[in-house]
Parts: structure tokens; C-alpha cells; sequence
């Protein structure tokens, strides 16, 4: 059952997230439990963006996943799953005790999504800068079969070094495909560290005006704000949009937040699964 | 070749309303009736491999059936990884159309030469391989490509090359066809693909001239692979030849062993490999030029079968 903004009052690490975001967080949680090991920081970023897609943006329906008409999320960033596999089991694509099973032999649930596996992904993805060329061939199909679906796209920031991705935008840009949003949880973040340090992005916003885009930014763990931007699209019918969605690696996890070692784990040690579950509580 | 190819894309195109063109950089007015008449499914998208390949992906993922078209080194090496995950790992009936495999481009040089396609085209799960041997046998592969429900790579020949093929051999997918049948029971047999077949025809005739009693099977299809006739074939082959315009390590020769090994692994046939070395080439001039330095024109055909059966007559 989606629990409405507000309801809880903010708690230690999970300041600020009301209890749907943390009840969402807990889910990615489990999934780490059960897998020992995943991309944490990656996943914790991106709940707000994937709770305010499913709860008040995309068009779907679970019980009929591949519905003609139902608007199409591809998470680029693949390594990011847990927080799609959450929202999933969430809504009833996929029964919640599978998460559980996070990257066990014989899961449906990898450390990257599988399309054909898990009912709701779109594409497999896990290679980064992939998903927004698949998207946008989506987006020209769903223009010449005139259906009126959308395409959605989210992207790591560290996964937009890839020169592809500017292929991508090109192309997308050239199109004007303004059925195309390209979202970038932009936590500043990559695996070796900063952004700024590694591949600087800014100015990131006129980079992906300079393409034929139209950009905003907006703080990625706001709902409401979230919420308002998505509502509007498309900004311009004639221009595919990119949104820049601020937001803090291992947000909710106060000991996680904004450190590179938390990026991804592939063991916990004794404890440390009740210390992030007692962030979230 | 080239030419009878994307012109049955818009043929095709007319017919099927799943059909969709993606071209990056190729020649002004190319497919200029599809693009005049069909526009929402032409599309010249500029050098850029890794999009193309991946907003193929996507059209498939929507039920279209996209024919991709660039030079043969760009479309398979530049794009490697979203032929890989977008097409293969999806299974998707995308068609990447490769002008030039081979030596085609000799005069410019080792970055065009797509010597190794084959070999890192099968390499991939769930990607079929043609290479036809004419203009003629294009127009059957286009015609069952349609309902293919796989990724494909059909490698381009030169143009204007011979045409070898009958009709009434028919056209399969995974099907070989004999070009030439043996009399004798226990023949040379010349194992081939692409345009290599017109050679191994030509080598079988002067070998005939000597006295050689050779068979020609065209294996149009390298993957998937027609087993039965690889077995059928080998089993009574006096000496196998592969004959391969591309790299051994990978190619269609490695294909025939690979299987032989498997299923004959005890009696393989006495084999020969003709194939080009491990090596970029180092030479420009034309593409027969390099058929000549790398031993595939058909008289160097008929000359190293010829030095093969000698040697197994000296074994003997």
C-alpha cells in the first residue's frame, strides 16, 4: 500500500524522508540482506526518483507488464537495481520475498536488471551508457506507431562519461523527441570518487541544453518538487527533456551518505545490515 | 551486392510495415525512394555506431525490424558492446548490414579491413552470421530474413561479383548448399563462405583438369552452423578445405573444427585451412591483390590442395 508524504516523523540517518521513503529504503535493505553484497549508495540515491516515477508519473499496470500502452523506464543505470527491484515488488510486479533472493543462483534478481527475467524491466542494462539510445529507438518507435506512451531514462552521473551517451543526445536532440526524459541522479559520486574529481560534468545543465535538450534540475529527494517537475513534461513538445536530479549517494544512511566506499559492498560485516535497517526504522 | 541488399529493404519496406532503415554516414541519396516515401522509418543518423545499434535495440523492443547499415569494421568493432547487450543479450531481430567484409577495402588500409568479423560476430550468443556469395543469393537471405527471429550480421562482398548461385538450390538460414558434387566417393572437399565460394568453384574445375575429384559446399550461413552437412560431408572427405576471406583464428574454418572435434573427435578427416594469418594486413592495392598475398585465388587454391594430397600420399 503507497503511504502518503508526511505521515512519519523524521528519524536518525533518515532525516527528512518521510515513512514511504524509508519503508522503499528498507526494501533495497532486504535485498542487500539476502544478496550479502550490492550497490548501496547507487541504490539509496535513487528512491525518490523511482517512487515518484511509479507513484505519480508512469502509466502501467502490473498485472499486464508489457501493456502497449504503458509508459517505458529504462534504469540505465543498471547497477542501481535494487532501488527499481524495491519499487517493483512494491507495486506488485514481482512478490516482495523476492527480494530476498538479491543475487542468488537461481534468482530472478541480479546485480544488474534483466528484461525477460523480472517482469516491469524494460531493458537489460548494466553496461553503462547504453539506455538512452535504447530509449530513444523506443521513442521514435512509439512516434511512428503514434502511441502517445513516453519513455523515461535514468542515469548514474559517473555513467555519462560514456561518449555514447553524447551520441545519444544528439540524436535525441536532432529528433526532438519530446515523448524522451532523460533523468541523471547526479549524488556526485562514482565508483574511483567525486565527480569533480574523476570527470568533471558541470556545467551539466548547459551541456544538455547544448544538445537540444530542455533542462532543469531539481532536488532529487524532494517528492513534491519531483512530483511538480515530472507533471509538466513535456516542457516543450518539440524537445526531448533532461532532468538533473540532485541527489545524496546513500541517502538515508547517515554513516553511508556521501562516501565513496559505500558505493557498492560485496560483504557485510557483523551488524552493519541492523545498523542501516536502524537509519530506516 | 550492396546495392541488390538496400534495395530490398525498401522492397521488404513496401510489404511489411515492421521494416525500419538506420543508416550513420553513407552515400548522398542512398535509399532515396524509401526516404521520400517512408520517412518515419528512414533514418541517416550520422557516425555514431554505439547510438544506432542501440536505437535499433529500441525499435525492435517495439516490434520494427531494423536493418543497420554501415561499413563492416564500424558496424561490428566500434559498436561491439551494444551489438553484445542491446541485440544478442535481448535476442532481437535486428539486421547489421556490413558493407565491405573482408579485404573489400584493400586501397584504405587496415582500419577498414574487416578481417575478423566472422570471428567476433559468431562469437556472440544468439547472433546469426550470413555472408552470401552473389548478388543473386542476397535477394533470397533478404527475402528470409524478415521473420528471422534473431539478430543477424550479413557481410557485403564487393560488388558486382560473380554470380554463382542457382534458384533452384533454394535459400535457408543454417541450411549449406552443395555447389558441386563429387563423383568419386572419397573427394576433396572445399568448404566455403562468402564470395570465397566463386574460388573454391574455379580451384575445384582446375582441379578436375589434374585429375582431383573435388566437391564445392557453400556455407552461406556460419552460424548457425549446418552440422549435418559439415558431418555428411567431412566423413567422406578425401581432405577437407575451408576457404575463408578473413582471419583463421575464429573464423568459419575455426567454426568446422570447432564442430568436427566435438562429434568426429577421434576420426577427424584430414584437414586444410586456408584462411588469412595473425596479422593486420600490411598491404594496399585491391582486394584480389590480397587474395593473391594470402593464398586464395583459385589457382593457389587447387596449388595447396594439390601439396596437401601430396604430403598425405607421402604419409600413406
Amino acid at each position: 500500500m503507497a503511504i502518503t508524504d508526511g505521515l512519519a516523523p523524521a528519524r536518525e540517518g533518515g532525516a527528512g524522508l518521510d515513512e514511504r521513503s524509508r519503508y522503499l529504503r528498507r526494501l533495497v535493505v532486504r535485498g542487500l540482506d539476502g544478496g550479502g553484497r550490492g550497490h548501496v549508495g547507487s541504490s539509496l540515491s535513487l528512491i525518490e526518483i523511482m517512487r515518484v516515477l511509479y507513484d505519480d508519473i508512469l502509466a502501467y499496470r502490473p498485472a499486464e507488464p508489457r501493456w502497449p500502452d504503458r509508459d517505458r523506464m529504462i534504469l540505465s543505470k543498471g547497477h542501481g537495481c535494487l532501488a527499481l527491484y524495491a519499487i517493483l515488488a512494491d507495486k506488485g510486479f514481482i512478490p516482495l520475498e523476492t527480494l530476498d533472493t538479491f543475487c542468488r543462483r537461481d534468482s530472478i534478481l541480479g546485480g544488474h536488471p534483466e528484461a525477460g527475467k523480472v517482469a516491469g524491466v524494460e531493458a537489460s542494462t548494466g553496461a553503462l551508457g547504453h539506455g538512452l539510445s535504447v530509449g530513444l529507438g523506443m521513442a521514435l518507435a512509439l512516434r511512428a506507431a503514434k502511441r502517445k506512451a513516453r519513455v523515461f531514462v535514468v542515469m548514474g552521473d559517473g555513467e555519462i562519461n560514456e561518449g555514447s551517451v553524447w551520441e545519444a543526445a544528439m540524436c535525441a536532440g536532432k529528433h526532438g523527441l519530446g515523448n524522451l526524459t532523460a533523468m541523471i541522479d547526479y549524488n556526485k559520486i562514482q565508483s574511483a570518487g567525486f565527480t569533480r574529481d574523476i570527470q568533471d560534468l558541470e556545467p551539466l545543465l548547459d551541456k544538455w541544453r547544448a544538445f537540444g535538450f530542455v533542462a532543469a534540475e531539481v532536488d532529487g529527494h524532494d517528492v513534491g518538487a519531483l512530483r511538480a517537475l515530472l507533471r509538466k513534461l513535456p516542457v516543450d513538445a518539440g524537445k526531448p527533456t533532461a532532468i538533473v536530479c540532485h541527489t545524496v549517494k546513500g541517502k538515508g544512511v547517515a554513516f553511508a551518505e556521501n562516501d565513496p566506499n559505500w558505493h557498492h559492498k560485496n560483504k557485510f560485516v557483523d551488524g552493519e545490515i541492523d545498523r542501516i535497517y536502524a537509519c530506516l526504522n | 551486392m550492396r546495392n541488390t541488399c538496400l534495395n530490398m529493404v525498401y522492397e521488404l519496406a513496401k510489404e511489411d510495415e515492421r521494416i525500419v532503415f538506420i543508416g550513420s554516414d553513407l552515400s548522398p541519396g542512398l535509399l532515396a525512394g524509401m526516404k521520400r516515401d517512408m520517412p518515419a522509418r528512414y533514418f541517416m543518423e550520422g557516425i555514431t555506431e554505439q547510438n544506432v545499434v542501440g536505437m535499433a535495440a529500441g525499435f525492435a523492443m517495439e516490434g520494427f525490424i531494423p536493418y543497420v547499415n554501415t561499413i563492416a569494421t564500424f558496424i561490428t568493432r566500434r559498436c561491439y558492446e551494444q551489438v553484445a547487450v542491446d541485440l544478442c543479450l535481448h535476442d532481437l531481430p535486428v539486421r547489421l548490414v556490413g558493407n565491405g567484409g573482408g579485404v573489400v577495402y584493400a586501397p584504405l588500409g587496415p582500419t577498414h579491413l574487416a578481417i575478423e568479423d566472422i570471428a567476433i560476430m559468431r562469437a556472440l550468443p544468439n547472433m546469426t552470421v550470413v555472408a552470401v556469395c552473389d548478388a543473386e543469393e542476397m535477394k533470397r537471405l533478404m527475402r528470409a530474413s524478415l521473420d528471422w527471429p534473431h539478430p543477424i550480421y550479413i557481410r557485403l562482398a564487393k560488388g558486382g561479383d560473380p554470380v554463382v548461385s542457382r534458384p533452384e538450390n533454394g535459400f535457408a538460414i543454417g541450411k549449406a548448399i552443395a555447389m558441386r558434387t563429387a563423383r568419386s566417393r572419397r573427394p576433396v572437399v572445399l568448404m566455403s563462405t562468402g564470395v570465397m565460394t566463386t574460388n573454391a568453384m574455379k580451384a575445384a574445375e582446375l582441379l578436375e583438369k589434374q585429375g582431383i575429384d573435388a566437391s564445392v559446399v557453400h556455407f552461406h550461413t556460419v552460424k548457425p552452423l549446418d552440422e549435418t552437412a559439415v558431418r555428411e560431408h567431412a566423413d567422406n572427405a578425401r581432405l577437407l578445405v575451408t576457404v575463408e576471406e578473413g582471419i583463421a583464428i575464429g573464423g568459419f574454418g575455426s567454426a568446422v573444427t570447432d564442430h568436427l572435434v566435438r562429434t568426429r573427435g577421434q576420426s577427424l578427416p584430414a584437414m586444410l585451412r586456408l584462411a588469412l594469418p595473425d596479422e593486420f594486413p600490411k598491404k594496399y592495392g585491391s582486394q584480389s591483390d590480397h587474395f593473391e598475398i594470402y593464398g586464395l585465388m583459385p589457382q593457389q587454391i587447387a596449388a595447396s590442395v594439390c601439396k596437401a594430397i601430396g604430403k598425405l600420399e607421402l604419409v600413406a
